[in-house]
């Protein structure tokens, strides 16, 4: 019996869960647990000392899920590290006696037809081309119009007047895209949330803080490994911009990539790898766009963003702006965080009183 | 009856109290060891605090800052509970206005704090490790055998510091036992030592960030002569160390206690109030948080540490 299952990263297991278990009707999908301090214990202790905090992150996941019985593990790959993810987690989970495949749906930061349907033949020989497109085709607008959602969501959440009502209607969203049936379902269903999160009375004074969140792309979109900075800054009434989701990494990060280079030119020439140099073309946008800081996150040891910091920091001090650098690791003292961040938000608010 | 109000910065090694009247001005003031129990220290501060002060005083106003200012604030009821790095820039611009940098190197964390126009611009604080705060610097003194009080004197005797290889604590203690074994003079150790913790600083917390005078240094270590003349010496400009130095985190606090008042009347008597800390592990979930309950006078004042919200 073939059971899947997949690493966690913020909310997008509805839609991979969703996708997954249409295509391949005659398995199992394991839902994996939720990421706890056991997660990054587990995978912290069987992972390369030095490796970024994701890889930790997405190890501890699948060691979870295989306890539950998978023996099918599907990893992404990025263009950096994240692109040898799959192979060595592989061998790790081997070298643990632990009977598995991982199958690496993106290669070399790019994604292939003919390479992905070798790959679910393999899960399931008998799959059907045309059900896998269509429900393909469902998934990625389900994506999309959850991180449409996620957008208005993060401009408005710090100013509810009944606070947790836009977490609970985006759990009952949540629950309802997980089992639309057909696009049209789904379209409607998108249609009337929107509505229903329009209509929560939000009070956004004209001088609320406006901050940009830009970084490495797991830590963004995984509110664990930043240890839930964007619920944080909202307790503060701040409004929040954030660019990346998997929305932006699957269909826009290829074309914006020239667009990004002339907006920002004379700070870089050639692709510094992952989101660097998106980062850095972000930064010089929230500083021309009126925001009023900058949060620049990543895991440790993240060489691309280690390389677009000194950029960034260049960049906030010509526009006299501020910028506040986190790296997380699983040894991260949650107080340290609060205390930097209380004192930004302390900064700014002098800053806007002046 | 006139105003005043009390700060209170608990910092990792020691616990600060300073009270204020309205015009900023320090009526009195303490500064005594925490020694791992701030609950205690503070009863302790309080004590003296209240025998100092003058009996035509009134408290308005309480502020709690440092690395135990969420415990403490419950603890004295505060009228507002501030970070450091706040609270010090609040001190220091009341005094002086003027200031563009202030350089703070505390027990355990150091920060730099930039200033344009009277208000933050920047900061930063220390991320790697504590080599080059005062615990490094008084647990090295206790190995050499001198008490940290003279560590700046015997600084600033040495005619050629040592070379220490200061980037994290364990290293730089083999280094310094290597170097007082092959045969380096005491005081030529301490210059080093003291050379390195201002290297260290510039390094790593000061990296990227433009210092322009006027600069203030601050915090326990401030009051090391050796530090503030290799400060001076690398940076070239002027260095201002106030004699309130080790308070300011204190008096910027009490400033916004008094910015913050509420009308109520505090007491600084604290024999009758019993404040208790419970510590449990949840197991819950696996995520086994560490919880805390705080108890106040035996009633529940709040619980920490909960990633749920449970409690």
């Amino acid at each position: 019996m073939i059971k899947i299952a997949f690493p966690h990263m913020g909310d997008y297991h509805i839609p991979a869960n969703y996708l997954l278990s249409h295509i391949f009707p005659n398995t199992i999908v394991i839902k994996a647990p939720k990421i706890t301090s056991k997660t990054i214990e587990l995978g912290t202790k069987h992972s390369p000392e030095f490796v970024c905090t994701p890889f930790k992150y997405t190890l501890g996941t699948m060691i979870e899920c295989l306890d539950e019985g998978a023996n099918i593990l599907i990893q992404m790959g990025g263009g950096c590290r994240y692109g040898y993810y799959a192979e060595l987690q592989e061998k790790i989970l081997k070298d643990l006696d632990y009977n598995c495949k991982v199958i690496n749906l993106v290669t070399e930061g790019q994604t292939n037809i003919k390479r992905i349907n070798n790959l679910l033949k393999q899960i399931d020989p008998k799959y059907s081309k045309i059900k896998a497109l269509y429900y393909g085709f469902i998934t990625l607008k389900m994506v999309k119009y959850m991180d449409k959602i996620d957008d208005y969501i993060r401009e408005n959440i710090g100013f509810e007047l009944t606070v947790g009502s836009f977490e609970s209607l985006k759990e009952e969203m949540l629950i309802t895209f997980s089992h639309v049936k057909s696009y049209k379902e789904l379209y409607r269903a998108y249609k009337r949330y929107l509505k229903k999160f329009h209509n929560i009375k939000v009070h956004k004074p004209d001088n609320r803080l406006k901050i940009g969140i830009i970084g490495e792309l797991y830590t963004i979109m995984e509110p664990f490994s930043n240890y839930y900075l964007e619920k944080e800054l909202a307790k503060h009434h701040i409004e929040i911009k954030r660019f990346t989701n998997v929305h932006y990494l699957l269909f826009e990060k290829a074309h914006k990539y020239k667009k990004y280079k002339k907006y920002s030119k004379e700070y870089f020439t050639y692709n510094m790898g992952a989101d660097a140099s998106d980062n850095i073309a972000r930064s010089k946008y929230l500083c021309e766009h009126n925001y009023d800081g900058i949060i620049h996150i990543k895991s440790s040891f993240c060489t691309p963003e280690i390389g677009a910091m000194p950029i960034i920091n260049k960049i906030a001090s010509f526009y006299h702006k501020p910028v506040l650098f986190f790296s997380f690791d699983s040894a991260t003292s949650e107080t340290g965080i609060n205390t930097r961040l209380e004192a930004f938000y302390d900064m700014l608010e002098m800053r806007k009183d002046k | 009856m006139k105003e005043c109000y009390l700060g209170v910065d608990i910092g990792s090694i020691s616990t600060k109290g300073v009270i204020i009247d309205n015009n900023n001005k320090i009526i009195t003031s303490a500064y005594i060891w925490t020694e791992g129990n701030p609950v205690e220290a503070v009863r302790k501060l309080l004590n003296i605090l209240k025998d100092k002060l003058p009996k035509q005083y009134q408290v308005k106003g309480i502020g709690t800052t440092g690395s135990a200012r969420k415990l403490i604030g419950l603890m004295l009821k505060a009228c507002i509970v501030k970070n450091e790095i706040t609270a010090h820039a609040i001190g220091t611009l009341t005094f002086y206005p003027n200031v563009r940098t202030i350089l703070e190197i505390g027990g355990q964390d150091s920060k730099i704090i930039l200033i344009k126009n009277g208000i933050i611009t920047n900061y930063a604080m220390n991320t790697l490790c504590a080599a080059g705060t005062g615990s490094f610097l008084s647990s090295q003194a206790k190995r050499l055998g001198i008490k940290v009080e003279d560590f700046g004197d015997y600084a600033l005797k040495s005619k050629n510091p040592v070379k220490i290889a200061a980037r994290c604590t364990v290293f730089a203690e083999s280094d310094l036992v290597h170097k007082s074994q092959v045969g380096y003079a005491k005081e030529d150790i301490i210059a080093g030592l003291c050379k390195s913790v201002v290297l260290n600083y510039l390094n790593n917390v000061g990296k990227g960030k433009k210092i322009v005078g006027p600069i203030i240094f601050q915090g326990g270590v401030s009051k090391n002569k050796g530090v503030v003349k290799y400060f001076k010496e690398i940076l070239k400009e002027d260095i201002i160390v106030d004699e309130n130095s080790h308070l300011m985190g204190a008096i910027g606090i009490a400033v916004l206690a008094r910015r913050n008042k509420t009308g109520h009347t505090y007491s600084l008597e604290l024999k009758n109030v019993k404040f208790i800390t419970k510590a449990f592990e949840c197991h819950r979930c696996p995520n086994t948080c560490e919880l805390l309950k705080i108890y106040r006078n035996d009633e529940l004042v709040d619980s920490w540490g909960s990633k749920c919200g449970k409690y």
